[in-house]
C-alpha cells in the first residue's frame, strides 16, 4: 500500500536511469545514510564503534567487493584475504616510504598494488573455472601469509613482525577518537558502495553477469571474457585491498599477516553467500551477521550457562561457538540459500500488497 | 647423490599420506559433486575418536593388552564416522540437493566448524598420542650404492604401505562390488541412478562413510607422528592442491598427485627454501598445481568439461 510504484511516471531518459527509481527506495537509503551519519554517533558508544561498527563497516566493503566477483562475475574465490593483505601492507609501505603521503591517497594506491597483485595472480586461473579456480585461489593466499611473514622488505624490517602505523589525519583532522575513525570508515563506504551500484548496472557489470550465467553464449554475443573477467578480478581486489588497508590502519592500528589469514578469506566469502549473492545489500547483511553472531554468541552462552547452573569453561564456550556458528550458517544455507537479500526482497514484495491479502 | 635421494623418498612418503588426505576429498566429489572442506576436521575427529577410545579402552582392559584396545577403538571410531556421516547426509545433504557447488561448499565448511566444536567438545582438546606399535626407528639402507646409505623412516615405510593397500581396497570396492557399482552410477548422472533403483540417499550415507574410513586411516597415521591436535585440521589445506593436480574425480590422479605434490614440497624446500628464508612448502605445493593446471585445466586425470551453448 505504502511502497508501491503506481503513479510515478518517468518522462526523462535520465529519470528512468536513476540508481534507484522508486521514490520509496530513495528516501529509504537516504534515510539509513542519514541516520549512519547523524543517529548512530549520537547513540552508540564507544564499545559499539570500537567492538562492532568499525569491524562491520570496514569488512561490508571487502564484502562488497568480493561479492562483485562471486556474485556478480561467478568466479569463486577463496584468497580475497590475501589481497586484503596485499592493501595493507602497500598502503602501509606507500605511507612510511613516502614522505608527506596523504592519508586518503596511501589508502587507495594500496587498493591500486592490490588490484593490479589481482591481476597478476588471476592471469593463470583464466583457464581455470569453477571450483579448481576456488583452490587455485589459495595459491594467493598462501603465498602472500608466507611473503609478509618471510620476506622483511614488506615490514620494514621490524623485528617482532607486526608493523603500525599511528597518527592518522586527513587534511589536518586527526582521526584518533572510535567516532572519527567510524565517521571515516562511513564516508569510504558510502562512496564505494555507490560506486559498486553502478558499476553493476553499466556495462561492464552486464558483462560480468553475462559471464556469469553462461559464460560460452557471451563470448558468442561478442563479449570478451578475458576482459570482462580481468576487470571484474582488477575492480574486486581494488575494493578488498582498500578495505585490508582501512582494517589495518584505522581497525587494528597494528597488525601481522595473521590478521589476513585464510579464515579470513573463508569469513568474506560466507558474507557474500549469506548475505545474497550477486546483491550490494546482501554484503551489508551478511557481514552485519558475520561480525554480530560471535559477540552475541561470546555475551550471551556463558549467561546462558549460568541460568542453568552450569560453569562452561572457556574453551568450553570457544566449541560451543565453533558448533553453534557452524550450525547457523548450514541452517541458513537450507532455509535461505540466496541470502538475507532475498529474505529482504521477499519483504518488499508483501509491503507491496499491505495491508490487503492479495 | 645420496641426500637427493633421501629427500625425493621422503617426498614420495609425504606425498602418500597427502594422497591419504586427498582420497577422502576426490571420493566424496565424484558420488555427491560436493566440494568437501571438512575433509580436514573429519580427519582430526576421527582421529580424536581413535585416541580417547583407545586410551579409555586400555585402561577398561588393564592396560595390557594395547592391540585389543587398538582394535575395539578402530571399530568404535568407525562407528562414530558412520554416526558423523548419516547425521551429515540426514541434516545437511538432503536439505540442499540440486544447489550450486559455492553453496554445497560453504555448506562444507560450516560442517567443518560443527565436526571441530563436537570432537574437541566430547573427547578434549589437548595433544592426545596414538600408539598403534608403529616402529619409530630410522632404518638405514642401500649402503652399498650411496656412501652412508639412505636413512628411511620405518614408519612412513608402513605408512605408505597401508595407503597403498588402501587404493587396491578402495579400487576393487569401486570396480567388482554391487555397492560400488550403485555409487559410480550415482557418480555418472544422480537421476539416471535413480531411475533405475539406486537410492540417493543411502548412496551419500554410504560414500561419506567410506570418506569417513579414509579421514579415520589418515588420521590414525598422521597421529601416530604428530600426536592428535587441532592443527591436524588443517591438513586438509595441504592436501588441496594434491586434489587439483590429480583431477577431482580421479582416485589415481589423488595417488599421483600426492606424489608429485610430496616430492614437489620437499625438494623445494631444500634446494630452493634456503634461498628465500624457508617455510615455502605450502604455498609451493599450490603454484606447482597452479602451473599444472595452466596447461590441464581439468587436472591430470579430471574428466575433460566439454561446453556448450
Amino acid at each position: 500500500m505504502i511502497y508501491r510504484e503506481n503513479g510515478q511516471f518517468k518522462t526523462t531518459y535520465a529519470a528512468d536511469q536513476q540508481i534507484f527509481t522508486i521514490a520509496q527506495d530513495k528516501v529509504f537509503v537516504l534515510g539509513v545514510i542519514a541516520f549512519a551519519f547523524i543517529g548512530i554517533p549520537l547513540l552508540a558508544d564507544e564499545y559499539m564503534f570500537r567492538a562492532i561498527l568499525i569491524p562491520f563497516l570496514i569488512l561490508s566493503l571487502a564484502a562488497l567487493g568480493v561479492n562483485l566477483l562471486v556474485g556478480y562475475c561467478g568466479q569463486i574465490t577463496l584468497g580475497a584475504g590475501a589481497f586484503m593483505a596485499i592493501g595493507a601492507y602497500a598502503a602501509y609501505n606507500f605511507m612510511i616510504r613516502i614522505d608527506g603521503m596523504p592519508l586518503i591517497f596511501g589508502l587507495l594506491l594500496g587498493g591500486l598494488a592490490s588490484a593490479g597483485m589481482g591481476i597478476l595472480f588471476w592471469i593463470p586461473s583464466l583457464r581455470v573455472r569453477g571450483l579448481y579456480l576456488a583452490v587455485a585461489t589459495l595459491a594467493a593466499q598462501f603465498f602472500c601469509d608466507w611473503a609478509f611473514l618471510r620476506l622483511g622488505w614488506f615490514t620494514n624490517y621490524s623485528s617482532s613482525g607486526s608493523v603500525s602505523i599511528s597518527n592518522l589525519s586527513v587534511f589536518g583532522w586527526g582521526i584518533d577518537s572510535p567516532l572519527e575513525k567510524y565517521l571515516f570508515c562511513l564516508c569510504f563506504i558510502v562512496v564505494f558502495a555507490f560506486v559498486a551500484k553502478n558499476l553493476t548496472r553499466a556495462s561492464i557489470g552486464r558483462q560480468w553477469m553475462a559471464i556469469r550465467d553462461m559464460d560460452v553464449a557471451a563470448e558468442v554475443i561478442g563479449i570478451r571474457p578475458m576482459w570482462a573477467k580481468l576487470s571484474a578480478f582488477a575492480v574486486s581486489s581494488f575494493f578488498v585491498g582498500v578495505a585490508g588497508a582501512l582494517w589495518g590502519f584505522v581497525h587494528l592500528g597494528s597488525w601481522e599477516p595473521a590478521a589476513f589469514s585464510v579464515d579470513r578469506s573463508f569469513q568474506l566469502l560466507f558474507m557474500v553467500i549469506i548475505g545474497g549473492m550477486g546483491s550490494i545489500l546482501g554484503s551489508f547483511f551478511g557481514a552485519a551477521f558475520i561480525v554480530v553472531l560471535p559477540i552475541f554468541l561470546n555475551q550471551v552462552l556463558p549467561a546462558l550457562g549460568h541460568l542453568f547452573g552450569i560453569e562452561i569453561s572457556t574453551a568450553g564456550i570457544s566449541h560451543a561457538e565453533l558448533i553453534i556458528f557452524g550450525s547457523l550458517i548450514v541452517f541458513f544455507l537450507i532455509v535461505e540459500p540466496h541470502g538475507l537479500a532475498r529474505l529482504w526482497s521477499i519483504a518488499k514484495e508483501k509491503l507491496r500488497l499491505w495491508p490487503f491479502p492479495h | 647423490m645420496g641426500f637427493f635421494v633421501e629427500t625425493l623418498i621422503g617426498g614420495l612418503m609425504a606425498g602418500m599420506l597427502y594422497s591419504l588426505v586427498a582420497l577422502g576429498f576426490v571420493l566424496i566429489f565424484k558420488a555427491s559433486g560436493v566440494f568437501n572442506f571438512a575433509q580436514g576436521a573429519m580427519v582430526l575427529f576421527a582421529a580424536l575418536a581413535m585416541a580417547r577410545f583407545s586410551e579409555w579402552a586400555n585402561i577398561a582392559l588393564g592396560g595390557d593388552n594395547l592391540f585389543l584396545a587398538n582394535v575395539i577403538a578402530f571399530f568404535a571410531a568407525g562407528v562414530v564416522m558412520f554416526i558423523a556421516a548419516w547425521a551429515i547426509e540426514r541434516l545437511v545433504l538432503r536439505n540442499l540437493v540440486n544447489q550450486e557447488g559455492a553453496t554445497l561448499l560453504m555448506a562444507t565448511l560450516g560442517i567443518a566448524y560443527v565436526l571441530e566444536g563436537i570432537g574437541q567438545t566430547i573427547f578434549g582438546s589437548e595433544v592426545y598420542p596414538i600408539n598403534v606399535g608403529m616402529p619409530k626407528d630410522p632404518v638405514i639402507m642401500f649402503e652399498s650404492l650411496f656412501e652412508g646409505g639412505i636413512m628411511i623412516n620405518k614408519e612412513d615405510f608402513i605408512a605408505a604401505l597401508i595407503a597403498a593397500i588402501l587404493v587396491a581396497v578402495l579400487t576393487i570396492f569401486f570396480q567388482k562390488t554391487p555397492v560400488g557399482r550403485a555409487l559410480r552410477a550415482v557418480a555418472d548422472d544422480h537421476q539416471a541412478a535413480q531411475s533405475i533403483g539406486i537410492p540417493l540417499n543411502r548412496t551419500w550415507v554410504i560414500v561419506w562413510f567410506v570418506a569417513g574410513l579414509v579421514a579415520l586411516v589418515a588420521g590414525i597415521i598422521w597421529g601416530s607422528k604428530l600426536g592428535v591436535q587441532f592443527s591436524l585440521a588443517t591438513v586438509a589445506m595441504r592436501a588441496l592442491p594434491v586434489v587439483i593436480l590429480g583431477g577431482l574425480t580421479s582416485v589415481p590422479g589423488a595417488i599421483v598427485g600426492g606424489l608429485i605434490i610430496g616430492v614437489g614440497e620437499k625438494l623445494s624446500e631444500v634446494y630452493l627454501g634456503p634461498y628465500v628464508g624457508g617455510g615455502i612448502e605450502i604455498w609451493f605445493a599450490y603454484m606447482l598445481a597452479l602451473v599444472f593446471l595452466l596447461f590441464r585445466p581439468q587436472g591430470l586425470f579430471g574428466e575433460k568439461i566439454i561446453d556448450r551453448v
